[in-house]
């Protein structure tokens, strides 16, 4: 059975499309308002949903992500009930889904047992932001084993690691705009193209840039160097500013940086 | 499993890809250096005319009449400059900063006395120097913190979570990749990614090196029992380590407890901890059923961390070290215990310590000795102190 993160840009490769690739934190402030939201972003224009699951201590975060950790958990949300939610998207859409989780998350709940739940509730990927390459086989066996794809991030700080990381990736590499933690940001002033060079000529994996893109022209700039782009703290921002009734705002947005892709 | 770095399966290098170069430009100083004559001379240089090494080996004469058990000796790491052990620890790791070039130098603190260490070196050494602090413990450490400014460094202090020392090395992290080309992250413990805990321990095992001469200058023995605080567990490494293969000397780390083990208001990782895998490393950690880092407490700031060095939890599960929690009350009669009998006052942290040999005394013999690892002094601690008994000491 084939992935659906690689049907998804097999698909935006023959439409000559960018990926736009959108994140929400669950359970801020409820899990039913991250249903609707991850819904509102799909029918307008989101290729994949990277689902969070709050952490207590999100070291890769900006501000922004760290309050929505904090709202989430403050209202009680935990990876069962993110679960149970897959399963109603599930019954709703067939596009992609990840879950954007800290390493320690699937470690206790059980290695074995957190794979096999996301292949029951077909969750596609994981992006796990503390866990570097080199320590990959903390979950690789079971992610492989389950048929879920671990996504690996590259910073404007990896240089010749973008390669090796790049050719043993699945599904897509994500890229770090810039050094630092998540939010949004006014300049991103990283080299893509030097950074990406060490796989310019190879054949590997799509490349989507993420950290920092905060409105849909950035979007569009960004995504003339990568194959999508990837915005998060900007729609966590709509969440925090509208709470359960974000969706409306986030269809809005969303729909707003898919026609500037599709310019 | 990746090898590097592991006290059997406890270690490891858990890391945002962002600071992956750097975690391993930094092993690459550190092999290097570590073996360099030029480098160690220096850093033995400092040890000894800076920072006023080697620090006393003193017999509690007092203490040891009193208790009726054991020779106990008591290793003075509050004598070193700036009070505590933490000096050992940022001496080797500013200077080996500055051997790398970097300008920058930033660290985490709980109780302070790592932050002041840091910011100490970093005016001795001429580098730039910001200290991360929970906004808790600065208003339990405000001393600390004016001194840290005296010394030219910037304190900022950390609001989310517990704001407390979990939350400042959050921050420090997040500084650590958003400037990593100049930057160079001061760690204070035997905790992180590796190299740090090697790292730090090396930088720290010079106090059970110091000991173990010392005693057999004065005692021609071994020590039977060593005992020393354990947050991080910096000092305790450093005080273990070289005992580590001499089989007969017990080791026993004191934790805390807090309002006890039995309560939510607990530090006790070695108690209470689980397997898990946070700040660049696995080891046992203070979280929930579904990984969710336990807000922790002690009225020691520098105890008050929901982890532990990953060499501790290997030194726990193979039996070679015992962990004891001691309580908020517990340490603080140590703490009046030692300034009353001997009229050294120890930092809240190494009280626990006296307390758990006061304890482990009990269990021992005249012809045996004990030694008790100080790891800092007890000024900072006043205030806290006087407000734990219900002494207001503000001045008017």
């Amino acid at each position: 059975m084939s992935n659906r993160i690689d049907v998804c840009f097999e698909r935006l490769s023959q439409e000559n499309k960018k990926a736009l690739i959108t994140f929400i934190t669950s359970g801020d402030p409820d899990i039913e308002s991250t249903e609707r939201n991850v819904m509102a972003m799909l029918d307008n224009g989101s290729d994949i949903v990277e689902i969070g699951v709050p952490f207590s201590d999100p070291i890769a975060e900006g501000p922004t992500l760290q309050k929505a950790s904090l709202r989430a958990l403050e209202g009680g949300v935990n990876l069962d009930d993110i679960f149970e939610m897959v399963k109603r998207l599930r019954q709703k859409t067939d596009k992609p889904l990840l879950l954007m989780m800290y390493l320690n998350t699937i470690f206790r709940y059980g290695t074995e047992k957190f794979f096999s739940l996301c292949k029951e509730n077909e969750i596609d990927g994981v992006i796990v932001p503390d866990m570097p390459f080199e320590e990959r086989e903390e979950i690789s066996a079971e992610a492989e084993k389950n048929g879920i794809y671990s996504i690996f991030l590259v910073s404007p700080t990896s240089k010749e690691r973008v390669r090796m990381i790049a050719e043993q990736s699945k599904g897509f590499l994500y890229v770090g705009s810039s050094l630092g933690v998540t939010g949004t940001r006014k300049e991103i002033s990283t080299d893509f193209v030097d950074l990406l060079s060490p796989i310019k000529d190879h054949k590997t994996v799509p490349a989507c840039i993420g950290f920092g893109i905060s409105d849909p022209q950035q979007a569009k700039k960004m995504s003339a160097y990568a194959d999508g782009v990837i915005i998060g703290s900007a729609i966590v921002n709509l969440s925090e500013a509208y709470g359960n009734q974000a969706s409306s705002h986030i269809a809005d947005f969303v729909k707003s940086v898919r026609e500037e892709l599709d310019r | 499993m990746n090898e590097k770095g592991r006290f059997d399966i406890f270690g490891g290098q858990y890391v945002p890809e962002t600071v992956m170069t750097a975690v391993h430009e930094l092993e690459e100083a550190y092999d290097r250096y570590k073996d360099d004559a030029q480098f160690k001379e220096e850093l033995a240089k400092l040890y000894r005319d800076y920072a006023n090494r080697p620090s006393m080996l003193y017999y509690a004469k007092k203490m040891t009449e009193n208790l009726g058990g054991p020779k106990i000796y008591i290793k003075r790491e509050d004598l070193n400059h700036t009070g505590a052990h933490k000096i050992n620890n940022c001496l080797g790791q500013v200077l080996l900063a500055k051997k790398m070039g970097k300008k920058r130098i930033i660290a985490e603190t709980g109780a302070g006395q790592h932050g002041v260490a840091t910011a100490t070196v970093c005016a001795l050494l001429g580098l730039d120097c910001e200290v991360y602090m929970g906004r808790t413990d600065m208003e339990r450490q405000s001393l600390n913190v004016y001194r840290m400014n005296l010394l030219g460094a910037k304190v900022t202090g950390v609001d989310s979570g517990t704001a407390t020392l979990k939350d400042a090395i959050n921050e420090a992290f997040r500084d650590w990749v958003s400037n990593i080309d100049t930057t160079f992250y001061c760690i204070g413990s035997v905790m992180g990614p590796h190299p740090y805990p090697t790292m730090v321990r090396d930088f720290q095992k010079i106090i059970s090196e110091e000991i173990k001469a010392q005693l057999m200058d004065r005692e021609g023995k071994l020590p039977d029992c060593v005992v020393a605080c354990v947050g991080g567990g910096s000092n305790a490494m450093g005080a273990f380590y070289d005992f580590i293969e001499d089989e007969s000397v017990k080791l026993i780390g004191a934790e805390a407890a807090g309002r006890g083990v039995e309560t939510e208001d607990t530090a006790a990782t070695m108690a209470l901890g689980t397997l898990g895998i946070f700040h660049g490393m696995k080891s046992l950690f203070l979280q929930n059923e579904y990984g969710q880092i336990a807000p922790v407490y002690s009225i020691s700031a520098g105890l008050d961390y929901p982890g532990v060095g990953p060499e501790h939890a290997y030194l726990k599960t193979s039996g070679r070290a015992q962990y004891v929690p001691v309580s908020d009350e517990e340490a603080v009669k140590a703490f009046e215990y030692l300034s009353k009998t001997e009229g050294i006052i120890p930092a809240i942290e190494s009280s626990h310590a006296v307390w758990a040999a006061m304890q482990e005394a009990k269990n021992m013999t005249k012809d045996q000795i004990l030694v008790i690892n100080l790891s800092g002094r007890g000024d900072k601690d006043v205030y806290s102190i006087a407000r734990y008994r219900g002494v207001d000491l503000s001045e008017q």
